[in-house]
């Protein structure tokens, strides 16, 4: 373990340390023939793979060649030099995050969520709180202990409002994707104006906006508690939320 | 068939139950219209096009009068009143003026307009006709697939003319059905978008010029593959009425088309729902489109050794429904799915059992058998040989349409060569198995698993007609999702039909059983 955490340098590993063996699979428009081969082998040696053996080449159909390619990759790692991004919460599963709504709130948290503004495209929203979800994980409405109360399109900003308090919302969740003439952005500063107005800062709930224009560094700007960015899915969203709510 | 010995007196009761529990919601069908019905009754009588902003005429004449006169009554009435008072013939015309604020509409429809009315839904049922026949004569020209089950592949990039090149692909590669994958949120929209489209949200709209391309396009790749390639798109979402009459005016040959996926999980109120789904399955038993029902999604989110009975339950409930609105049971491609955690014990062995299950208790379906999703990980090669197992279980147990599943599956939308080893794998099952089932009988194992799971579901059923189906609806008992009758999005568009209440399409719809001639 310890020489293995202060090698400077390290290789893949096939059957032999150092040995540096990778193996890549890639399709190009090519027909399967020696000038394909050649051209996997070329790419191949672009990697940085050297010597490179295509091992398998398939024809799909008759402009396209599916390729297997093994061989000695001639790039170090260096492991010290990894840099991690932190996410500033833990990444919880859908039982996980059920059993910290349990064990910090003792009731079900409830989650509020609308597209504000003339925005009709529900998207975003519906793929973080719709049961069906996206990309193979379950929406909001899936957790057992969260109640979602999803408000659906062009919801006016008053309206949101009203709605929050009257479920007394733990979270607010506004998606914007019409981006014109930057109404996204103009959309989120009237919301978090209206929840700071109407609400103590103790009492507001925890704003959160989401869409695939925004600037996930921007919260301050638009007076928002997270922002959340294109390819965000429902369970990333359920550990925040948890992570924000079970720390005030 | 057989093999699992199940016992005739407790399938007839399951069956029983089933229509016991779907009665009233066929009662609460045939008694209320919705906004969709009525578009795709207009959408048959001829009306098309969109306005500047993209919304359908057909929206704009709908919503007119319905704020005019009103819903409950019916529409066609009213606009084919307006129509032979204003002197012309053009639907999309009246259409136009009835969105500038010109047209006047009347509640009262005299009867030659009634005539005009079902005249005109006539000539777009005949339309629906021609092309049932023109299917029938493509099949008998090229010649269906050799093999069952049926080679399903799903195509989305968003473009329909990408998706064009990459079905043809698929369907030279060995795909005998194609099905376009719909943007994300279009069942939700309440409308239909116009035209050909070239952006979506992880699929393409479905829409009445995409339906013609593509159609157009698998008739020229049926020519060439020497088999007629089936298409597959979406009667599902707020518009289904009208999504099901654009198939049948288009010549889909498959619609996905279930009894509550629309309420379970898009939160779409029970009785728009119910209500749509009555006349969409209509058309497509006059289209002779089979249906694809959702049973898989079930096991997505219920554990699906816990939850397999709800899948048998909805079965017989989706079975209940389609023959109550006149589908034969070839038409019924009844879904389930190979969704068991591999990593339990004798999965495969509980898989089977529950496969066989629904190839016996509906013989004459071609059940419509759905890939591994939940338990496929970024590991691509755990990934093919789960598919393995599952294309075998699939030719064991004679399954109708098979959807291939990718290795790919959580990971990206599939590249072409994970859909060409997906079919290599299908081909290498069902060249060296294919057949495996003529050597194949269960033992006690698979048939008291069986057995378990058809006793869960009659205990389901009668808990159901007990409780009434909307009420268990709201109550959670299928997946976890409760979901109130009075709730849900769409129920604005549902309206209790009036005592005068004319819909001319349904009254053909619901009339004596049509045969072809």
């Amino acid at each position: 373990m310890d020489t293995v955490m202060s090698a400077a340098v390290i290789r893949p590993y096939g059957d032999t340390t150092g040995d540096g063996m990778v193996q890549v699979s890639f399709t190009l428009p090519l027909a399967a023939d020696k000038r394909g081969e050649g051209a996997a082998l070329q790419l191949a040696g672009k990697m940085g793979i050297d010597p490179a053996m295509v091992v398998h080449a398939r024809p799909i159909g008759a402009q396209h060649t599916f390729f297997v390619v093994y061989g000695r990759v001639n790039h170090l790692v260096e492991p010290g030099k990894v840099v991690v991004a932190e996410r500033d919460y833990p990444l919880l599963s859908a039982k996980e995050v059920n059993a910290a709504i349990r064990a910090r709130l003792r009731r079900k948290l409830v989650v509020v969520g609308a597209c504000i503004g003339t925005d009709a495209h529900t998207v975003g929203i519906d793929a973080i709180l719709n049961v069906k979800g996206i990309a193979g994980e379950k929406g909001l409405e899936y957790y057992r202990e969260c109640r979602v109360v999803n408000l659906g399109a062009q919801v006016a900003v008053a309206a949101l409002v009203e709605h929050a308090r009257a479920e007394k919302a733990d979270a607010v969740l506004v998606s914007q994707v019409v981006t014109q003439r930057d109404a996204h952005l103009t959309n989120t500063r009237e919301m978090s104006a209206a929840f700071r107005e109407a609400f103590p800062a103790a009492k507001r709930p925890l704003l959160v906006v989401g869409g695939p224009r925004f600037d996930e560094l921007q919260t301050a700007d638009l007076g928002v508690d997270r922002i959340f960015g294109r390819g965000t899915t429902p369970r990333e969203v359920a550990s925040y939320l948890i992570h924000a709510v079970g720390a005030r | 068939m057989n093999k699992l010995k199940l016992d005739r007196r407790t399938v007839a009761t399951a069956r029983r139950l089933a229509a016991a529990a779907g009665r009233p919601v066929v009662d609460l069908a045939r008694s209320h219209t919705t906004v969709s019905v009525e578009r795709a009754t207009l959408r048959l009588a001829g009306i098309t096009g969109a306005d500047p902003d993209g919304i359908p005429w057909v929206n704009r004449l709908v919503d007119t009068v319905v704020e005019q006169v009103g819903l409950g009554g019916g529409v066609a009435g009213p606009v084919f009143d307006a129509l032979q008072r204003d002197g012309h013939q053009d639907l999309t015309l009246l259409a136009q003026k009835a969105a500038a604020g010109s047209v006047t509409f009347r509640a009262e429809t005299p009867a030659a307009a009634k005539r005009a009315a079902a005249r005109a839904v006539k000539t777009g049922l005949a339309q629906v006709d021609r092309r049932r026949r023109e299917r029938d004569r493509l099949i008998k020209r090229y010649g269906d697939p050799k093999q069952r089950p049926w080679i399903y592949l799903i195509v989305a990039t968003g473009d329909i003319h990408e998706d064009i090149p990459q079905a043809q692909a698929a369907a030279r590669a060995g795909a005998d059905v194609i099905a376009v994958i719909r943007s994300t949120g279009q069942s939700l929209l309440d409308y239909v978008p116009e035209g050909a489209t070239r952006e979506g949200f992880a699929g393409t709209y479905a829409t009445q010029e995409n339906f013609r391309l593509m159609r157009a396009a698998l008739d020229d790749t049926s020519k060439e593959v020497g088999r007629y390639v089936r298409l597959t798109n979406y009667a599902s979402g707020l518009c289904m009425p009208e999504i099901a009459a654009l198939a049948g005016l288009e010549r889909l040959d498959m619609m996905l088309n279930d009894s509550m996926y629309g309420i379970l999980f898009r939160d779409i109120n029970p009785i728009r729902t119910f209500v749509d789904q009555r006349f969409s399955r209509q058309v497509h038993a006059r289209a002779g489109i089979i249906i694809n029902t959702g049973e898989d999604n079930y096991l997505t989110t219920a554990d699906a050794v816990d939850a397999a009975h709800t899948v048998t339950v909805s079965q017989l409930l989706n079975e209940y429904f389609a023959h109550e609105a006149g589908l034969e049971d070839w038409q019924l491609g009844l879904g389930h799915a190979f969704e068991i955690n591999p990593e339990l014990p004798e999965s495969f062995r509980l898989e089977l059992a529950h496969a066989l299950l629904a190839r016996e208790l509906f013989p004459d379906a071609p059940l419509k058998w759905m890939p591994p999703t939940k338990h496929m990980t970024g590991d691509v090669f755990r990934g093919n040989l789960l598919d393995g197992f599952f294309n075998l279980a699939g030719a064991l147990t004679g399954q109708g349409i098979l959807l291939v599943g990718m290795m790919t599956e959580a990971v990206v939308t599939p590249w072409l060569s994970d859909r060409d080893i997906a079919l290599q794998n299908v081909r290498y099952v069902l060249s060296a198995a294919g057949n495996l089932h003529e050597d194949f009988t269960p033992g006690a194992f698979i048939r008291d698993r069986a057995h378990t799971v058809l006793g869960e579901a009659v205990t389901l059923l009668r808990q159901i007609g007990r409780q009434g189906l909307l009420d268990a609806i709201g109550e959670g008992t299928f997946g976890i999702m409760r979901r109130p009758a009075d709730r849900g999005k769409g129920l604005d568009g549902v309206a209790a039909r009036e005592p005068g209440y004319f819909n001319p399409a349904i009254e053909i719809l619901d009339g004596p059983s049509w045969t072809q001639s």
